[in-house]
């Protein structure tokens, strides 16, 4: 019967895989692994250590310090966690709902001069829906992305 | 009559999708984009109740022995996949274009992928085992086990930072969009409850089918089944 005893093995392969994926869900350093982003006072707590390692830096980008570069794609502003602030600058495209007072994820490095150089900007919506004021128009965010 | 009620249910749906597409206002930000929420958040709380239902029939199954458990376990699984599977793929849909990522490895969309993953196994076992009995046996445990990580896939967004926003609430939305909302929910739900109610008398066929076949050729011609 070794067709049989094959069966069993892939159940009990596949009870093992589940179980590994629950323990390691509920026992494995979790907290430590899940931290999505640091916030701008936990990078520069960290001083030159942080320098040149690849993070996910995330807070809300600073009212009036976004600066487009003109001809580019790029775009530089201030990322604010309310105490502390990073400078960020970004060679790629922010996604189109990117605006000042908004939550950012940024991916890339801290570099010894202070300034962070993002490779990739994420946009972290809040849970707030609200139909558009009188008079304004929705925005249209997907029309970039069809092109 | 049946068939009466799938119309009836399609066409809840319908109308509760029609809602939420041409009678709700867009949002201010995300414009029409957010008309995703009537169904990539209806589909995640239904796949909940779904692998709730598979908890229960679990329960149920270690409890009483009878295959009706088993076979409302293993449906409701089914319907819960896909749901999920579902959420997943709207989900990625609407995050490149306000996200600006159809995917990334936070803690909600982590977990959420386990879960898929995790019922996925359970619906794997059960297709290795032939005998119903231990068939049951085997995966009613299971089905226990892996409802812990519902709750984790819910919570991930409270105890974790992520890139995923944490629970609306109508304190936090225009009164039409929770309406809109809440109506998809009712109406996906009956869609769940019509597929597993058809997904579980099929199963139950399969199952007599199965019993027939397993029975010797002489027993099972004298009670008029057969090969």
């Amino acid at each position: 019967m070794k067709s049989r005893r094959t069966k069993w093995i892939g159940v009990i392969v596949a009870i093992a895989v589940i179980l590994g994926g629950l323990s390691y869900l509920l026992f494995g350093q979790l907290e430590s692994n899940l931290v999505y982003f640091v916030t701008p006072g936990e990078l520069l707590a960290k001083g030159a250590l942080a320098y040149e390692r690849p993070v996910r830096l995330g807070g809300m980008v600073k009212k009036g310090t976004i600066q487009r570069e003109n001809g580019t794609a790029g775009v530089e502003f201030v990322l604010s966690d309310g105490t502390q602030e990073i400078a960020v600058t970004s060679q790629v495209a922010p996604p189109q709902m990117f605006q000042e007072e908004m939550g950012v994820v940024v991916e890339g490095r801290l570099s010894s001069n202070q300034r962070f150089t993002a490779d990739r900007i994420m946009v972290k919506h809040s849970n707030e829906y609200h139909p558009p004021k009188e008079g304004e128009k929705p925005a249209i965010i997907y029309k970039e992305l069809l092109k | 009559m049946k068939y009466g009620i799938i119309l009836v249910v399609i066409g809840f749906f319908v109308l509760a999708q029609a809602r939420g597409l041409f009678f709700t206002p867009p949002d201010q930000l995300m414009g029409e984009v957010q008309r995703l929420m009537y169904i990539h958040v209806p589909a995640a709380w239904n796949a909940f109740i779904a692998f709730f239902i598979t908890f229960v029939g679990s329960i149920g199954y270690l409890w009483r022995k009878t295959p009706v458990w088993d076979r409302l376990a293993a449906s409701s699984a089914e319907v819960g996949v896909v749901l999920t599977a579902m959420t997943v793929c709207l989900g990625a849909i609407w995050g490149r274009p306000t996200w600006g990522v159809w995917w990334t490895w936070d803690a909600r969309l982590t977990t959420t992928a386990i879960l898929l993953f995790l019922y996925l196994g359970f619906l794997a076992i059960r297709a290795f085992i032939d005998d119903r009995r231990t068939r049951a046996r085997v995966s009613a445990p299971i089905g226990i086990l892996i409802f812990l990580n519902v709750p984790i896939v819910y919570f991930s967004v409270k105890w974790w930072r992520t890139l995923h926003q944490v629970q609306s609430s109508p304190s936090t939305m225009d009164l039409g969009m929770v309406t809109s909302l809440r109506l998809n929910a009712l109406a996906l739900l009956a869609v769940l409850v019509t597929f597993l109610y058809w997904r579980m008398r099929l199963e139950r066929r399969r199952q007599e089918r199965e019993e027939q076949l397993a029975m010797p050729p002489a027993i099972a011609d004298s009670t008029g089944g057969g090969r």
